[in-house]
């Protein structure tokens, strides 16, 4: 489904160095990351990132030896302006939309930010945001607004 | 013969496999005076013990003397390093292997001419004993070269007929490509290894259960029953445990039949014998202690009376292959990997079980134990593979949390588990390192 991004979990431990390995064996690959997000704990981290060639990106990964995960995720648009988001939650509220996690990409375009959501259903969610006339970024969407 | 028998997994060598035991116990004890004799003509350490004991060959008079002859352990190894026990001359030698020895020095052994006949026959016997045989294609993933795993599975499936693959250990990826190119149907590595390689294939698009292999022959390291399943049940093949040391000759000392029920000793080329670790005192069959095993042949370097260390017991009862050589129940443990945590006796093999019993755990771990404020800590690495992996953060505290409960309900201990990065801990090619105790006792 279109409407759907994949996005790629490693895991990490929490020590110096393990950051930059596995963004260096991607940059190598000629791979952009075109956003992440980190989870911390004490212990271990999990680095979350969306890139164009996801496939080549995961195999270049595993090579290296990383356990990745591949994610459905969805990209919403957000107005920037005040109220935008509470907004967005409000609808997720409503329709029962359980959201995991999110992060923002850093691209803004006629005064719209670009959110990343982690929901329990994507499916589900991206239905139901629909229906609310949420605008969803569809996976060529997104990477044309992105330059790719 | 029964109608249930069915003409099993034979090869012409087997045929040592089935002697009436009244004519195995006689071969046994004309191998071993000759071998004492050798030994005490041949090797000074030896000599030197017989005569503190005032033992000559001539006393051994049945079998059961064995028990008054001198214990050999790997210390003495150690100390006659590197060729002290040899008892052939180097110009009879024409193989040495060595073991790595987590400490100090490796251990060296060598053969002759006539020890590597012998020990091509017990590896033949191991693979008939499960079912190989000539047409089948063995992938070798033991190392080759000074570990005796790699060349001692080679010469047995070589001499068996089988298509032998030397891929030796490593490079993983190319492993998985030949097994599926070539279409192996048997398979010799470490079982953690084997894990490794269904892990490796499946992030390949390979599964295992559509490879035509059917048979694993696992030595190298202790594993447990719970992995035999894990690999039963992931890889569709049968998993057959094979037993062997360096010292003794290498893989080919015992192993399994298509039962499955305990490696089969060659005995009428190893005697074994089960000795309490702590006072050295004799166990009947059946009771749990020590191995201790005597080479009944072999001519660079006899063993006699071997410590393996390997704790285990002797099974005399009929085994349903009918062969009427003695079994040894699957090794866990080890007597000298016994860990004494906060005064409680811990087995790796126990925490091994343990992590296995969570859904989708691999046995790559490591036990770290430190003393903190004087207390012991435990601490269980895991590596998270990609089966364990969860997105989330509270998916992995769960994990950590389950398999830290289930080392707690198993050895009765609080133990920290920490999730590691996978391929951080040591990959046994040879012999897995599963314990850092880091205590100053």
């Amino acid at each position: 489904m279109l409407m759907i991004l994949k996005q790629l979990s490693i895991f990490l431990e929490n020590k110096p160095g393990t950051l930059s390995a596995p963004c260096r064996a991607l940059a190598d690959a000629g791979i952009n990351i075109q956003t992440f997000a980190l989870a911390d704990t004490q212990k271990f981290g999990i680095l979350r990132l969306v890139v164009h060639e996801w496939e080549k990106a995961r195999r270049v990964l595993l090579d290296g030896g990383w356990t990745v995960k591949v994610t459905d995720v969805v990209a919403i648009e957000v107005p920037d302006a005040p109220g935008g988001l509470a907004s967005l939650f409000e609808v997720f509220e409503r329709g029962s939309i359980n959201v995991e996690y999110m992060y923002p990409f850093t691209a803004k375009q006629e005064g719209k930010g670009l959110m990343l959501f982690r929901f329990d259903d994507p499916d589900a969610a991206v239905k139901a945001l629909q229906a609310n006339k949420v605008s969803v970024v569809g996976t060529v969407e997104l990477f044309k607004r992105l330059g790719n | 013969m029964s109608k249930n028998y069915q003409p099993g997994p034979f090869h012409p060598a087997s045929a040592m496999d089935y002697l009436p035991l009244p004519q195995l116990r006689d071969l046994q004890f004309q191998r071993l005076r000759a071998m004492v004799q050798r030994a005490c003509d041949r090797v000074a350490l030896f000599r030197q013990r017989m005569e503190a004991r005032s033992l000559k060959p001539a006393h051994l008079e049945t079998l059961d003397d064995i028990a008054k002859l001198p214990f050999t352990v790997k210390t003495d190894l150690r100390d006659t390093y590197p060729f002290g026990l040899f008892a052939s001359p180097l110009t009879e030698i024409v193989r040495f292997h060595a073991s790595t020895g987590t400490t100090g020095k490796p251990i060296v052994v060598a053969y002759t001419q006539e020890d590597l006949n012998d020990w091509t026959q017990v590896m033949l016997r191991s693979f008939a004993a499960c079912g190989v045989h000539r047409g089948d294609i063995v992938h070798n993933a033991y190392g080759y070269g000074l570990f005796t795993g790699g060349l001692g599975a080679h010469y047995g499936a070589e001499a068996l007929g089988a298509s032998v693959i030397p891929i030796s250990g490593g490079n993983t990826d190319r492993q998985v490509m030949v097994l599926r190119d070539f279409g192996a149907t048997a398979i010799c590595c470490t079982p953690s290894y084997f894990l490794h390689l269904i892990e490796r294939a499946a992030g390949m698009g390979i599964n295992f259960k559509d490879l035509p292999l059917r048979a694993g022959i696992f030595g190298a390291e202790p594993w447990t029953e719970s992995m035999r399943q894990r690999i039963e049940a992931e890889s569709g093949i049968k998993a057959y445990d094979i037993y062997g040391l360096s010292e003794i000759i290498g893989p080919g000392v015992a192993m399994e039949c298509l039962h499955q029920a305990g490696p089969h000793i060659f005995e009428d080329m190893f005697y074994p014998e089960i000795i309490d670790p702590e006072t050295c005192e004799l166990l009947p069959d059946g009771a749990e202690g020590e191995l201790v095993l005597t080479t009944l042949c072999k001519r660079a370097m006899p063993m006699i009376r071997y410590r393996t260390r390997d704790i285990t017991s002797l099974n005399s009862e009929p085994c349903a292959c009918g062969r009427t050589l003695r079994r040894i129940r699957r090794i866990g443990r080890r007597s000298d990997d016994m860990l004494i945590i906060r005064g409680v006796n811990v087995y790796p093999s126990q925490i091994e079980s343990a992590l296995l019993a969570v859904e989708g755990a691999q046995p790559h771990y490591q036990i770290v134990v430190d003393r903190q404020k004087g207390l012991d800590v435990l601490e269980v690495q895991v590596e998270v593979t990609a089966e364990l992996f969860s997105d989330t953060v509270g998916g992995l505290e769960k994990l950590q949390a389950k398999l830290s409960r289930s080392v707690e309900s198993v050895t009765g201990l609080r133990a920290e588990v920490r999730l590691v990065a996978p391929h951080t801990l040591q990959r046994s090619e040879g012999k897995a390192k599963r314990v850092i105790d880091k205590r100053k006792m």
